[in-house]
C-alpha cells in the first residue's frame, strides 16, 4: 500500500476524532459534499453513472502521464457526495497497484461503514468497486 | 354482533404496551417508527400465538390422523373462517392463503390469465400501482398477447377518471387496481372503477395491501372478484398473504402450483385436483403464520376497526398540518382522502439526505421510489421521503419527527 494512501486515511481518522457527536460528523460530511467540485452536467452520462437505488454517484477517471489515476466524482445526495469526496481524497493521484492493494479501513474507523452496506444502496460501495476496476483496467493496459 | 369491533374504550398507552417494539430505541433515541406502510409492528398476541404453535401444537395439517395434526388443522381452518368473516366473504373457501400480496396477484395473473386472456384483450391498471400489481400483468400480457392500458393521474398523482369510458371497454377483461396508494396514501375511488368494469363485463382485482390495516373492507359490498393483501401490513406475520376470490372464478381457474395438498388423486397418467381452497395451496403452508394471523385479527377486532380509523384520522390531520408548517415541504397526493401515509420532498434536498439525518435521530422513514417508478416518472420526481403512521403512533411522536426534520433541514440548507 502506498504510504500516501495510508497517511490520508489516518488524516481523515484524526479529523473525525475531533467530533463529539453525530451532528458534528454529519455537518462536516455535508460541508465536504458542498465543497467537492461538481462534475459538469455534460459529463454526467450513463457511462459514468453508478446507480444506487437511493442515490446516484458519477465517477470520472483519467490517467496522467506519470502513471497515476485521477478521479472526480459527484452525487445527487449531499451526504453521499461528502463520503464520495473522502474516498476521492484517498485515491486521487495514486498508482493503480497501490489502489488495488488498499483496504479502505477509514470508513469503518470513523463510524460510517453503514453507508457502505449494500442494503443502503446509495452507490458508494459501487463507486469504490468501480475505482478498483479502473485501476485494474489501467494496470492491464500498462502491461500490454 | 359486529365482528369488526368488540372494542373497549381506546387507551393508547395500553395499546402501546401491547406492541413490544414501541418501547425500543434507535441510534440512542426512542424509536419513532414511521415506516408502517412497509410493515406494521407486531402485537404480543401474535408473538404468543407463534410461540404457542411451535411449542405446543406443531404438526403438519390436513394429513396426519393424530391428535396434534387435528389440532393444528382446526386452528389453521379457524383462521380462514375468521378471515372470511372479517372481509365478509360468502364462505371460507374463498380465502386462499399465499405468501403475500405479490403472490396473490401473481396467482391471479397466471391462473386467471391462462383461463381468460387471449390476444387483443385488454388489462387496465393505474399509474399509481405498486410494481407487484404491474409486473405480473405484463408477464400475463406477454404470455397471452393481451395489451395493458393505464388510468392516468394529474400532476398531484390523483387518478384522472374523465376518460374512464374509453379506457374500460368491451375489450377489457381485467381491471387490476389498488385500494390505497402505498406511495401517496390516497384512498382511491375504486367503487367508480369497479362499476365501470362491471358495466363492461370485465373482472376486477383490488390490491388491498395498504387498505386492510386501516379501515373496514367488505368484499361483497365492493363487489370485486379478487382482493389481495399481506398479513404483515395488518399487524400480522411476514411472508403470509391472502387472496380473496369469488368461488365461481376460483372454480373455473386452473391450479397455479402443483404439489401435495392440492390434489385429489395422482397417477402418472392423470391427476385430479382438490377442491377450493386447497387447489391453490400446494405444499406445506405457513401454518404458524396463518394461526398467528388469527391473533392479529383478534387484536384489530378488540381495538375495533372503526376506532383504528378514527385514531389514525387524528394522527393524519396533525401530521398534515405539521408538514404544511415546515418551510419548503411539497406534499403529493390527495390532501384529505387518505390514510396517514405522507410522501414529500423539500426544495432541492435529496430524500436520502433527509432519511439519513432522521435515522440518526431515531426516526424511521422510507426514502426512494417506493416501488412505484411509473408514478414518479409521471410526476417528474425521482423519489420522496415517505412517513407512514399507524394506530399506535402518537401525537408526541409527530412533534419529535417535526423537530428531527427541522434539525435535518438546518444542517442541509
Ligand atoms: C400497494 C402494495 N401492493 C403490493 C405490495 C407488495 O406486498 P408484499 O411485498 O407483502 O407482497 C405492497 C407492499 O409494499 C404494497 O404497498
Amino acid at each position: 500500500m502506498s504510504s500516501t494512501i495510508e497517511i490520508r486515511q489516518q488524516e481523515i481518522i484524526s479529523e473525525f476524532e475531533m467530533f463529539s457527536d453525530w451532528m458534528q460528523k454529519y455537518e462536516y460530511i455535508i460541508e465536504l459534499g458542498k465543497e467537492l467540485p461538481l462534475i459538469a452536467t455534460a459529463l454526467k452520462t450513463d457511462e459514468l453513472l453508478i446507480k444506487g437505488c437511493q442515490s446516484k454517484v458519477w465517477l470520472h477517471a483519467s490517467d496522467a502521464s506519470d502513471g497515476c489515476l485521477h478521479f472526480t466524482a459527484d452525487s445527487d445526495a449531499i451526504i453521499t457526495k461528502g463520503l464520495v469526496a473522502l474516498v476521492v481524497r484517498v485515491f486521487d493521484g495514486e498508482k493503480p497497484e497501490d489502489i488495488l492493494q488498499t483496504d479502505l479501513h477509514f470508513v469503518k474507523a470513523i463510524g460510517l461503514h453503514e453507508h457502505l452496506s449494500p442494503t443502503r444502496s446509495n452507490g458508494l460501495a459501487g463507486m469504490i468497486q468501480q475505482i478498483k476496476n479502473y485501476a485494474l483496467a489501467y494496470q492491464l493496459k500498462q502491461k500490454q | 354482533m359486529d365482528i369488526h369491533s368488540i372494542a373497549e374504550p381506546f387507551d393508547l398507552q395500553k395499546l402501546r404496551r401491547q406492541i413490544p417494539l414501541m418501547s425500543s430505541h434507535a441510534n440512542g433515541h426512542p424509536l419513532v417508527y414511521f415506516d408502517n406502510a412497509a410493515t406494521t409492528q407486531k402485537p404480543l398476541e401474535l408473538l404468543e400465538s407463534l410461540n404457542n404453535y411451535y411449542q405446543f401444537h406443531n404438526a403438519n395439517i390436513h394429513r396426519g390422523a393424530h391428535y396434534l395434526a387435528n389440532l393444528a388443522t382446526e386452528q389453521f381452518e379457524d383462521s380462514r373462517v375468521a378471515m372470511a368473516k372479517w372481509l365478509n366473504a360468502s364462505e371460507a373457501a374463498e380465502i386462499i392463503f399465499t405468501s403475500g400480496t405479490t403472490e396473490s396477484i401473481n396467482l391471479v395473473a397466471f391462473s386467471w390469465g391462462q383461463q381468460y386472456l387471449k390476444p387483443g384483450d385488454e388489462i387496465v391498471l393505474s399509474t399509481t400501482e405498486h410494481h407487484s400489481n404491474i409486473v405480473p400483468w405484463q408477464m400475463a400480457a406477454e404470455r397471452s398477447g393481451a395489451a395493458i392500458r393505464v388510468i392516468p393521474v394529474d400532476d398531484n398523482g390523483i387518478w384522472d377518471l374523465t376518460n374512464l369510458q374509453t379506457l374500460i371497454t368491451a375489450k377489457t377483461k381485467m381491471v387490476a387496481v389498488q385500494h390505497v396508494s402505498n406511495a401517496l396514501g390516497t384512498i382511491q375511488p375504486i367503487e367508480q372503477v369497479i362499476a365501470a368494469a362491471r358495466a363492461a363485463g370485465a373482472h376486477v382485482l383490488i390490491d388491498g395491501a395498504q387498505a386492510i390495516g386501516h379501515f373496514r373492507v367488505d368484499v361483497q359490498a365492493l363487489d370485486c372478484d379478487f382482493y389481495a393483501f399481506s398479513a404483515h401490513k395488518m399487524y400480522g406475520p411476514t411472508g403470509l398473504g391472502v387472496l380473496y376470490g369469488k368461488r365461481s372464478l376460483l372454480d373455473a381457474m386452473p391450479p397455479y402450483k402443483g404439489g401435495g395438498e392440492m390434489i385429489k388423486t395422482v397417477t402418472f397418467e392423470k391427476t385430479t385436483y382438490n377442491e377450493l381452497p386447497h387447489k391453490f395451496e400446494a405444499g406445506t403452508p405457513d401454518i404458524a403464520g396463518v394461526i398467528a394471523l388469527h391473533a392479529s385479527l383478534n387484536f384489530m377486532q378488540q381495538t375495533g376497526i372503526e376506532a383504528i380509523s378514527t385514531q389514525e384520522e387524528v394522527l393524519r390531520k396533525k401530521m398534515q398540518t405539521t408538514l404544511q408548517s415546515i418551510d419548503g415541504v411539497e406534499l403529493f397526493g390527495d390532501v384529505d382522502n387518505k390514510v396517514p401515509i405522507f410522501s414529500f420532498v423539500l426544495d432541492g434536498i435529496h430524500p436520502y439526505d433527509i432519511g439519513t439525518l432522521l435515522d440518526k435521530q431515531g426516526v424511521a422513514v422510507r426514502t426512494g421510489h417506493h416501488c412505484t417508478e411509473p408514478l414518479w416518472s409521471r410526476l417528474k420526481v425521482p423519489g420522496t421521503v415517505r412517513a407512514s403512521l399507524a394506530l399506535y403512533n402518537t401525537e408526541q411522536e409527530i412533534d419529535l419527527f417535526a423537530n428531527a426534520l427541522r434539525k435535518a433541514l438546518t444542517m442541509l440548507r
